[in-house]
């Protein structure tokens, strides 16, 4: 026919009228992109449910990790103690997220009398950040209640969630604290001419605007205090981890940590999505423009 | 005489070994429109920074009324409030709303109720002609329109004096005239004014006076024919050929 | 384009290519009877487990290799009746957990005060009993647990003990108390829950219980044992072994050898001699 792109091509040269050649193009590309993600997707199941089965060991496997009698019997077990992991998690988020702040903000101090306090946010930081969680949950869950005599005082529910509450906070805190720094100076500048303290520039322009930015990671800290949340076990409370192990132990199966894998999963991937959800609404809202 | 509403006497500023300002001597009178001009550097910003003491000054005074503003360790607030501020880059709040943006001043720092500051934030805004943007938020605004909010923000606290750093300096050009225009008012209204620009025609339009900067101190001043006109200094008279080569005069 | 297609189709191959692959066939035929006690998993030497650490009495100084402690001198006497002495003896250490699990295991009978339990008999094989236990109870002085006689009087009572063993079940199957039971890894937390005042009593087999009082906590005692019968179960500790081994007749032809000739009774007398008192607690 002659030079130019469309020599190959089995359409003619004309533009329909209904569609420009870009969306014509991107509906092309589109029909071809689902035929090989349906075409890949289809050899990998069938790869997986074909071949897996017939891996030598596999009925051995089944048995041991999706025995259907045992999920049924674990489940309400498993479900009854996460409801002490869903109580731990509720209260120390807000008291990690009101820690955190104190000690972001304590860094961002400018003001040379508040230097011991910005020494002591660092030093915070960095002890509970080197420290492994696990570590923290026995030196403060067993250690501290030993200086009490009340019962109601030494609960390892207290002290295990107050070493969770301490060693998340340290990382919590840089998550705000790198918001808060990126928040662009001019906002603080304008903010001050207007005549506002640094207490109410930090409150209401600084934090608002840092906040938004910072969902993300922290939505990632929140669902590893979800996992988290069964360390505190190890002092002694029975959530879904311990029970999960419990009823590994009597029946010799590891069926239920199956179960309560899938009961971590119902929490937080409902989680995750909600944060997507929120975040794309909060940009929808001020109208920020995307390149695509 | 009457007390200038605001006074430089012998501002020194310095960033490291950069000496920015060096030895600033300006009267303002009340109602009394200063133009800075002179070329990037030469310290206009740092002065205006200076005025609302975001930044401090090495040694020297700022008077506001006949106080030392810049006596070190004074708190800084209270005279923040009698002095407004717009900036080149607007520095709207992106998180709130337009009319938030203006009452959020006088709600926090003047203790206004939240009825009465969106009220009087509504009429700002209608005044410099925003009414149909008041509940937008400043990333879906204009460029044109982001500044006049910050004017409309900076002029909710009730301020004697307003400085304005370069306010049209970062808009499209078509987009300039509305902002000048909302500048005519506030002169017509009395609002003493310290304007830095390199808007050349504008400033001779509305300055009193206009003062020329180079290398931290005010080269020459004078009424704005003069300067425009019949410049003395040979460096002022180079500043000029320079702005009306690239077409802005 | 193209490539994307040519790249599933040789992954899919490459995986059936694998899978047909090396398909080690088992064997678990057993030995010929005559010679069961040789089959051990490292020709010519028998591998003995017990816990990380071994605790008092069942191992002294966590050197179950001198042959110190109950355990430890137990062990040694069933391996010279089944022809293994000296340097034809190693030992290897185990988490209590990981060695009731199913599958193959790195030792040829594994002891750290193992109670024979039906649920377990499914995934491992047990020896003859070598000890029979009964469960006691550990609480500091002045505690809710002290002065209980029978079962009712430990209803109140905040319990814990180590997670998985017949204590715990012990505690929740049998004393059935009001307030939840607090669970630890190992013996080692529930001591330190003692030692925080978060748990009122600890419940161990007694002759761990009576050193737990007597030597690590001050200011703690054996408050009751239970008698063998209490709730049903008799906590007897065997040999833990691979589920068919093929040493599990020589261990118990060994074991029953060391039985009839006095020495096991000798090894109880010399180890745990001194931990048998404690006021026994009725149903």
């Amino acid at each position: 026919m002659g030079s130019g792109p469309f020599r190959n091509s089995a359409h003619p040269v004309i533009p329909m009228d209904s569609q420009t050649r870009r969306e014509a193009y991107e509906q092309r590309q589109r029909r071809r992109s689902i035929v090989i993600a349906s075409a890949s997707t289809a050899v990998v199941i069938a790869t997986i449910v074909v071949l897996v089965p017939r891996a030598p060991r596999w009925d051995r496997v089944k048995k041991s990790f999706f025995d259907g009698d045992i999920f049924t019997d674990s489940f309400p077990r498993l479900l009854e103690a996460f409801w002490l992991d869903i109580k731990i998690f509720a209260w120390s988020v807000p008291l990690i997220f009101a820690l955190s702040l104190a000690i972001a903000v304590s860094r961002n101090t400018r003001s040379p009398a508040l230097f011991p306090l910005r020494a002591a946010a660092v030093i915070y930081t960095d002890v509970f950040r080197g420290i492994p969680v696990i570590l923290t949950i026995f030196l403060v869950g067993f250690g501290v209640p030993g200086l009490f005599e009340s019962r109601a005082w030494s609960n390892p529910l207290i002290w295990g969630s107050a070493a969770l509450i301490l060693s998340y906070s340290a990382y919590v805190s840089e998550e705000i604290r790198a918001g808060i720094e990126g928040v662009h100076e001019s906002q603080r500048a304008a903010a001050r001419s207007l005549g506002m303290s640094s207490t109410q520039t930090m409150a209401s322009v600084i934090l608002p605007q840092a906040l938004r930015r910072i969902v993300p990671p922290m939505m990632n800290s929140l669902v590893s205090l979800q996992k988290d949340v069964a360390l505190v076990s190890l002092i002694g409370p029975v959530e879904i981890l311990r029970q999960a192990g419990l009823d590994k132990s009597k029946f010799a199966n590891f069926t239920p940590y199956v179960a309560a894998a899938v009961i971590f999963l119902m929490v937080t991937i409902p989680c995750t999505r909600l944060a997507d959800y929120l975040l794309n609404r909060e940009r929808r809202r001020t109208g920020a423009t995307t390149v695509s | 005489m009457t007390t200038p509403k605001l006074s430089m006497r012998g501002v020194r500023k310095s960033f490291g070994t950069n000496t920015v300002l060096d030895g600033i001597d300006l009267d303002v009178a009340p109602g009394e429109v200063i133009t800075l001009i002179g070329a990037s550097g030469s310290g206009k910003s740092t002065l205006l920074r200076c005025c609302n003491l975001l930044e401090p000054i090495d040694d020297g005074a700022i008077l506001l009324d006949d106080d030392d503003i810049a006596e070190p360790g004074l708190d800084a607030d209270p005279i923040r409030r009698r002095i407004g501020m717009v900036f080149q880059s607007f520095n709207l709040f992106p998180h709130m709303s337009v009319t938030k943006n203006v009452a959020i001043g006088p709600r926090k720092v003047l203790g206004v109720d939240k009825a009465t500051a969106n009220a009087t934030a509504i009429e700002l805004l209608a005044r410099l002609g925003l009414t149909d943007r008041s509940d937008a938020y400043p990333d879906q605004l204009s460029g044109g329109q982001q500044q006049r909010v910050a004017i409309a923000r900076s002029l909710a606290m009730g301020p004697e004096v307003m400085l304005l750093d370069e306010i049209t300096s970062a808009l499209d050009p078509e987009l300039v005239g509305e902002v000048l225009d909302v500048v005519r008012g506030l002169k017509t209204d009395g609002m003493t004014m310290l304007f830095a620009t390199h808007e050349m025609a504008f400033a001779r339009e509305i300055s009193d006076r206009v003062c020329f900067l180079h290398k931290g101190r005010i080269l020459e001043q004078g009424p704005p024919d003069q300067i425009f006109g019949e410049p003395q200094e040979p460096r002022t008279r180079e500043f000029l050929q320079r702005v009306i080569d690239s077409g802005r005069l | 384009m193209r490539s994307t297609k040519l790249i599933a189709v040789a992954a899919a191959a490459t995986l059936v290519l694998a899978a047909c692959g090396s398909d080690d066939a088992t064997t678990d035929a057993p030995e010929a009877a005559g010679n069961a006690c040789s089959n051990t998993i490292e020709d010519g030497v028998l591998t003995i487990a017990t816990g990380n650490p071994a605790f008092f009495p069942w191992v002294i100084d966590d050197a179950p290799e001198s042959g110190q402690g109950f355990e430890a001198a137990a062990a040694l006497a069933v391996g010279e009746q089944m022809g293994y002495s000296g340097d034809a003896v190693t030992w290897v250490r185990t988490d209590f957990d990981a060695a009731i699990q199913p599958g193959a295991k790195d030792f040829d009978f594994n002891l750290q005060q193992f109670s024979i339990t039906d649920e377990r008999k499914e995934t491992v094989d047990f020896s003859a009993p070598y000890y029979t236990a009964n469960q006691a109870i550990v609480a500091l002085n002045g505690s809710s647990a002290e002065g209980a006689t029978s079962i009712a009087d430990l209803k109140d009572v905040k319990f814990g003990a180590q997670a998985g063993t017949t204590s715990f079940a012990f505690i929740t199957d049998v004393i059935q108390p009001t307030q939840d039971v607090f669970a630890y890894d190992d013996n080692v937390g529930a001591k330190a829950a003692l030692e925080a005042n978060q748990i009122d009593a600890a419940v161990f087999d007694l002759p761990t219980a009576l050193y737990v009082s007597g030597v690590e906590i001050d200011g703690s005692s054996v408050v009751g044992q239970f008698p063998a019968a209490a709730g049903g179960t008799t906590d007897e500790f065997g040999l833990l072994l691979e589920k068919d081994s093929p040493l599990t007749p020589c261990v118990d032809a060994a074991l029953q050898a060391l039985t009839d000739s006095g020495e096991l009774a000798a090894i109880t007398n010399e180890w745990l001699s001194e931990f048998t008192g404690a006021p026994v607690i009725s149903e």
